[in-house]
């Protein structure tokens, strides 16, 4: 273990995951957290409600696609959705930096409040704090959210087997790619449109399906191929993903060539990864097909007998190799 | 080493070029290939034009590839 | 995307994966070949190319990878020059590379100002809006972006900046390549030549190799089709005894190179012998600044010395930069040496051999 944190603590990769399973798990374990899901899943009188919390750092504030206000309602909204909660309430907290300019938080917070209503959730508490200047990059936030679990959606990593299909809602790595071009020492214009965007209501419209829809996580920190590492873990399956049919936008693409990236470990931010069973894969991409957010929705691999544990991947020319888990943070580099 | 990718350069100021990357562009500098024409593909590393790409000379390798006899 | 995706085209692939198959199995003698390049090395595990070619023909990563064969002295410098109050501007690549002590990201999380930039053309716009500050760009890499480090030290002095500078840390590929051959540690049968060092030096510099040594060499490109190719036209020098140049990417490299950028890199630098991590001092393998342009170097204007330690105990990175073992090959890799832990300069940088193979899920060989 590294005796002082560093930025890969936080990527979502090798690193954090150590950070949990040595710090945290063992000061905060109890059954409720355990699962280490995306929500937490509790009963009150016989209703099944999910709820969640996330904090939300990003440099710059605005990017192509959307801002750090509805961000922090998106991702929250996501992570309820894909335990299949209808978010109800969230909450908002600011830590705002001294200097930054009314006009730049008016705008924030009103995107948070058009993300809310869109995604037909309100903000019911928050908080402010003022920080110095140079404690906090403009601004960060945090939002938790609360979401009804209806009946008749069973989410499950252990309902998972051999055979299912895994589906991805569109291309992937836009939100990371329009963050990063957006870096003026970068110098790209006009940059890719980051996918940013509250999933629920994309996740209702799959109601008839339901019942055959096993699991579903949003690929954010640590990408595609990041989170689909966590999944197999220690699990006695494995993933065979096939590049060809990983949607990607030109663009991601070409910059990610660029840059030296690889946008399957970049971040999403209105993308879900849905464990499906292999009969009803195809009706439930049509479905996706017909929802704005779902488009270009496709099947990018399946859950697998070989190599328990690993994520695989079919290239371009049809050989295989590890997807590996994200060690640390991708830097554009030259060579 | 060395990472370099083909992109279109679509438009030229003395050595200020510009390429474009699906929606996005980017400046990229001509100093090393300063004959270099609006259109041309051009091979890019770290901000510079370091080469014209050739489609002649790339239909002619894919066409050869295609009939490797094996 | 136009000349990328054509050349990653399974049918194609398959097509010379078979034809070099058939080929190897024909002649049965087993051969070595080395990708001198790091951009080759991790686009033939990226693409899972070992698999497509038969035991009997051994890739080898050789030392193409600017960032583990720049010695800890470099880095040291370049931490000390940080620490003094300069801001660093530097390739995303250089950040995480450990040198004696300390490494530069090291360096910028104690608040010490270091900047990742896509071009050197960047860190020259820098120190123009930072005038108070002393902008050091650091000049790492082989022939195909020291050309870009010229022009844009050659641009400074055009516009007569006085807070831009590199320290110089430049590399050429085939006095390396020379030296490889002559300590014959390791028989090389053929070479992959780094197809956008030689955009820059042309097809023709590796002739001596040919010529020379009897060895043959194949300019390649990065593509899967480029490689298999590469590999193709090699084997096929190997089995009928022939020792030529051939350009298998003739879209982009000619046999005479970028002459531009020759006689740009030929105004602002000066030929030196240089000292390579794992590798020793190479005779006429490196480059410095020259006379007339010797106020962008930060090396003359603001001199320093550090003390370097070079090398640590049990890391073998000078052996895998030579060719002389794989990665896996090496006791430490994977259990003590690993990206999230490593040990030498070949399991930090994305484009080093060690961290390609472990990233590619490769396992530690276990010695019988």
């Amino acid at each position: 273990m590294r005796k002082v944190i560093s930025l890969a603590h936080g990527n979502g990769g090798k690193l954090t995951q150590e950070l949990i399973k040595d710090i945290l798990l063992p000061c905060f374990n109890n059954p409720l957290l355990a699962p280490l899901t995306d929500s937490a899943i509790f009963e009150v009188n016989r209703t099944k409600f999910a709820f969640t919390t996330d904090s939300y750092v990003i440099k710059p504030l605005f990017f192509s696609g959307g801002d750090i206000g509805k961000l922090s309602v998106s991702g929250t909204i996501n992570d309820l959705a894909v335990m299949g909660a209808k978010p109800i309430f969230i909450s908002c907290g600011l830590i705002i930096e001294e200097g930054l300019p009314l006009s730049t938080l008016k705008k924030i917070v009103s995107s948070v409040e058009k993300t809310a209503r869109y995604a037909g959730v309100s903000v019911i508490t928050g908080d402010t704090k003022v920080v110095e200047k140079g404690s906090a990059d403009g601004m960060f936030i945090n939002t938790s959210g609360i979401g009804i679990v209806p009946s008749g959606i069973n989410l499950s990593l252990e309902r998972v087997e051999v055979g299912d299909r895994i589906i991805v809602n569109g291309t992937v790595g836009d939100h990371s790619v329009a963050v990063l071009s957006e870096r003026e020492e970068l110098g790209f214009s006009e940059s890719v449109s980051s996918d940013c965007a509250p999933l629920y209501e994309m996740v209702e419209k799959l109601k008839p399906y339901w019942g055959n829809i096993k699991f579903m996580r949003d690929p954010t920190r640590g990408g595609v191929a990041g989170v689909l590492n966590e999944i197999v873990q220690n699990q006695s399956f494995g993933i065979k993903l096939q590049e060809r049919n990983i949607p990607f936008r030109e663009e991601t693409t070409a910059l990610c060539e660029l840059l030296g990236i690889d946008p399957l470990y970049l971040a999403n931010e209105g993308k879900i990864l849905f464990f499906v069973e292999p009969e009803k894969a195809e009706q439930i991409l049509q479905i996706l097909h017909t929802h704005p957010l779902g488009k270009k929705s496709s099947i990018i691999g399946e859950v697998v007998a070989r190599s328990p544990g690993k994520v695989y991947l079919e290239t371009s020319i049809g050989t295989k190799r590890v997807l590996d888990m994200l060690i640390e943070d991708q830097l554009p580099r030259i060579c | 080493m060395c990472l370099a990718i083909p992109v279109k350069l679509t438009s030229k100021e003395g050595i200020k070029g510009r390429v474009k990357i699906g929606s996005t562009e980017r400046e990229v500098n001509l100093t090393l290939m300063p004959d270099a024409r609006v259109g041309d593909y051009v091979l890019v590393h770290a901000g510079f034009a370091i080469s014209k790409v050739e489609e002649k000379e790339a239909e002619e390798l894919l066409e050869l590839l295609s009939t490797v006899s094996y | 995307m136009k000349y990328i995706s054509e050349f990653r085209d399974q049918k194609l692939a398959e097509r010379l994966a078979r034809r070099i198959a058939r080929i190897a199995k024909d002649e049965g003698r087993k051969i070595k070949l080395m990708e001198v390049c790091g951009t080759h090395a991790m686009a033939i595990l990226k693409y899972g190319i070992k698999e497509l070619i038969p035991p009997s023909i051994k890739l080898l990563s050789g030392p193409g990878c600017p960032v583990c064969v720049t010695p800890n002295q470099y880095i040291d410098k370049a931490c000390s020059y940080a620490r003094k109050g300069f801001l660093i501007a530097t390739f995303g690549d250089m950040l995480r590379v450990p040198g004696s002590k300390s490494s530069l990201i090291e360096e910028k999380s104690r608040g010490r100002k270091v900047k990742v930039v896509y071009s050197t053309m960047d860190a020259l716009k820098l120190a123009k809006s930072l005038p108070e500050e002393k902008v050091i760009f650091l000049g790492i890499g082989f022939e195909t972006t020291a050309p870009t480090v010229a022009a844009s030290i050659s641009a400074a002095k055009e516009e007569g900046m006085g807070n831009f500078m590199v320290l110089c840390g430049h590399k050429l590929i085939p006095p390396a390549m020379k030296a490889l051959v002559e300590t014959d540690e390791v028989k090389i049968d053929g070479f992959l030549c780094p197809g956008h060092v030689s955009v820059i030096t042309g097809s023709r510099a590796y002739e001596f190799l040919a010529r020379d040594y009897n060895i043959p060499c194949v300019v390649a490109g990065f593509e899967p089709l480029d490689i298999l190719q590469g590999i193709n036209l090699l084997i096929s020098q190997i089995y009928r005894d022939e020792a030529r140049v051939e350009n298998e990417y003739t879209r982009v490299v000619t046999p005479e190179g970028n002459l531009k950028a020759g006689s740009l890199m030929r105004k602002v630098f000066n030929v030196s012998d240089s000292q390579w991590r794992g590798m020793g001092i190479i005779r006429q393998s490196g480059l410095s600044i020259a006379e007339d342009y010797s106020w962008y170097d930060v090396q003359t204007r603001y001199p320093i010395e550090v003390t370097s330690s070079e090398g640590k105990e049990g890391c073998r990175c000078g052996e895998v930069l030579r060719g002389l073992i794989e990665p896996r090959e090496c006791a430490l890799f994977g259990d003590i040496c690993s990206p999230s832990h490593p040990f030498g300069p070949c399991m930090v940088s994305i484009e080093g051999a060690c961290n390609i193979y472990y990233r590619f899920g490769y396992k530690r060989k276990t010695v019988k």
